[in-house]
């Protein structure tokens, strides 16, 4: 049995990191993730672990991943601002397959926007932002609880995958307080990289054995001096120019998200079973989205809701199914129709899809979901 | 004795490398593998972490722990290797734009945190692998595709730039003073704290034809002919030193190395949870 402790999002991130063994620290202060750099150089030290504050968020990026390279799980958290800047780096870990997360808590607009306003809107730059075909993992915790265990999460699918994991978290909850059972450690499934079990001098670092995605990894300083390199590589990590070469690990890294897609998705169906009209949202504005739906049962409706937890890649075969035995979709999020998007694109004409968003930097209320279910135009 | 040198710190297999004939950075390269071989580094405890351009791809083909990283963050990513292992040697190889323009608030930063890398600059004043723009090192009044008519900027003295910002440990090399170059590097290593040694490269391919330096030989002869030491350059006047190359140690003091520090701290937050636990609060 756990403690019960009264804890904020953005304090549970970090405890959750704590407890997937993130060691490593580096970070820019920036609203409104900042406090999870300031409980990560609390915490970190108490652990043996390192943090430490860059001097922008570009170089945070790198030393996570400097980090996780030397064999040590790497957090960097940051907001809109910070996470553009973040992008370069970012495709340099997916492509060099170095573990490490980044945590988003997105705030509201574009450039400084509204920095201390919820918001949804990175959706789509959380999966495209940096350049270039890459896979990428980014997962939406709803509420402090769930923001502990998916810390957690993230760890573990950027350890088994070997690829950068986004935790995308909004000001609702980064900034919610809950009280919240601390799980016992015991009771938690930790998953390391894969590492390389013996050092072969002349071995190939990214070799991949057949019908599996990741090469096994050992840490600088173990005993095999390899390459790492941003640039197209073969398997033995050296740059290659070679088309068939880089257009087999381009198809790897994708491959390795895409074809692994059933352990990586994970969706929150709530009320579904029987439902003609079923709103579809993610993150804090499932919060709200929960009180309408219990509302609407109250009046007779039978609503529920679909809230993908993995975001990318998206709960594509979930959500085609549940478009075929409902009546409505109502799309539920805190932008101008990012989901919505990908909602579309599977829905077809399964059935109708409907649109609620919010882009001033309010909160969306439950009423105004309700509403919504209940078919207002 | 090159040939062991390559044998023992190359990886031949990914030689000859892409410079061009002339190049100074080859000559860099051996100084570094030279000054690792004169202290008996442990192979396997040496990351080599290069950022972007001609001098970056000096990490391919020495053979360690080495990491090609994105342009202008070699520092960056090392301080996360460093603090993450603090017994790694870790040294990075950077070019004048690599570390001054793109890098050059990770530079700065480093150098104020004196985290214990070490910053080996094959600087020769111009971006060569896109073709010969102008860096922040191209002296004022010289060219590149990118300064057809004369640069106009004033250019950056990069050991005296860390020098400023709290480097530690701050010298300059050159290519054709492979002595005494091979001993700055071997001094940066052994140096507990930031260290940096800016090595004047020659790129006689886009720096000389541009601004009709001659040959790759006229390159190397000029920094001969022109290099002043650190002691006597302190007593000379800026027209004095125009056009010269300034060679020697020009920082080497002592302050606390930041992974160090930070391991002081992890011990003593210990040493203060297990007196509490003792105490049974």
């Amino acid at each position: 049995m756990g403690k019960t402790v009264l804890m904020q999002g953005n304090e549970a991130c970090v405890e959750g990191a704590i407890a997937a063994g993130m060691r490593f620290y580096a970070g820019y202060p920036i609203t409104p993730s900042t406090e999870i750099a300031e409980n990560s150089a609390v915490r970190l030290p108490q652990v043996g672990g390192k943090f430490i504050q860059m001097e922008d968020e570009i170089s945070s990026m790198a030393a996570v991943i400097g980090a996780s390279a030397a064999g040590v799980k790497a957090m960097t958290a940051s907001s809109g601002p910070g996470f553009s800047l973040k992008q370069e780096n970012l495709g340099y870990a997916c492509i060099a397959e170095i573990p490490c997360v980044i945590v988003d808590v997105q705030r509201s607009g574009p450039s400084t926007g509204l920095p201390t306003s919820p918001s949804q809107a990175d959706v789509m730059q959380s999966r495209w932002g940096t350049h270039g075909d890459h896979p990428m993992i980014v997962i939406s915790p709803s509420s402090v609880r769930e923001t502990y265990d998916l810390a957690i999460r993230c760890f573990n699918l950027a350890e088994k995958y070997r690829t950068p994991v986004i935790f995308l978290m909004d000001e609702i909850v980064g900034h919610l307080r809950e009280g919240i059972e601390i799980p016992d450690p015991k009771s938690l499934e930790i998953i390391n990289r894969p590492v390389r079990r013996y050092a072969k001098q002349n071995g190939l670092p990214y070799h991949v054995e057949e019908g599996k995605y990741v090469p096994e990894m050992l840490p600088f300083g173990q005993g095999q001096r390899y390459h790492i390199t941003g640039l197209a590589h073969n398997e033995s990590g050296f740059p290659t120019n070679d088309n068939k070469e880089a257009g087999k690990l381009f198809r790897r890294l994708l491959d390795k998200v895409k074809n692994n897609r059933d352990d990586i998705v994970q969706v929150e169906e709530v009320m579904c079973e029987d439902a003609d009209a079923v709103v579809v949202c993610f993150g804090g504005t499932a919060r709200a989205a929960v009180t309408a739906v219990k509302q609407a049962r109250n009046r007779g409706i039978k609503a529920g809701m679909f809230r993908p937890i993995t975001i990318w890649p998206f709960p594509d075969k979930e959500l085609e199914a549940l478009s075929k035995k409902v009546k409505r979709i109502v799309v539920a999020e805190h932008n101008d129709g990012q989901i919505l998007l990908e909602v579309q694109r599977i829905v077809k004409d399964n059935c109708e899809v409907d649109f609620i968003g919010r882009i001033d930097g309010s909160v969306m209320t439950p009423r105004e979901i309700l509403s919504k279910i209940e078919g207002a135009k | 004795m090159a040939s062991e040198l390559i044998n023992k710190y190359m990886r031949p297999e990914h030689l000859p490398h892409i410079w061009c004939p002339g190049c100074g950075n080859g000559i860099l390269m051996r100084n570094v593998a030279q000054a690792i071989d004169n202290l008996g580094l442990d192979h396997d405890k040496v990351v080599i972490v290069s950022g972007i351009g001609c001098s970056s791809r000096a990490a391919g083909y020495m053979d360690f722990n080495t990491i090609h990283t994105t342009h202008g963050r070699a520092i960056a990513f090392a301080t996360g290797i460093k603090l993450a292992n603090p017994e790694l040697e870790v040294i990075v190889i950077a070019g004048d734009g690599d570390i001054s323009a793109i890098g050059g608030n990770h530079l700065i930063h480093a150098a104020r945190r004196n985290i214990g890398i070490t910053v080996v600059v094959f600087n020769n004043n111009i971006y060569g692998m896109t073709g010969g723009q102008y860096s922040p090192t191209t002296p004022r009044g010289e060219k590149g595709t990118t300064a057809p008519y004369g640069n106009i900027d004033r250019s950056f003295d990069i050991a005296g730039l860390a020098y400023g910002a709290g480097a530690s440990f701050a010298a300059r090399g050159s290519s054709y003073h492979v002595q005494q170059t091979t001993a700055y590097i071997q001094q940066g290593i052994l140096h507990k704290g930031f260290s940096i040694i800016d090595c004047a490269s020659v790129c006689p391919t886009y720096y000389g034809r541009k601004n009709k330096k001659g040959s790759a030989v006229d390159m190397m002869k000029y920094q001969r002919d022109n290099a002043v030491m650190q002691e006597k350059a302190v007593q000379m006047s800026a027209e004095e030193l125009k056009g010269k190359l300034v060679i020697g140690v020009l920082a080497h003091t002592n302050y606390p190395e930041f992974t160090a520090e930070y391991q002081k701290l992890i011990d003593r937050l210990g040493r203060e949870a297990e007196e509490r636990e003792r105490e049974g609060k």
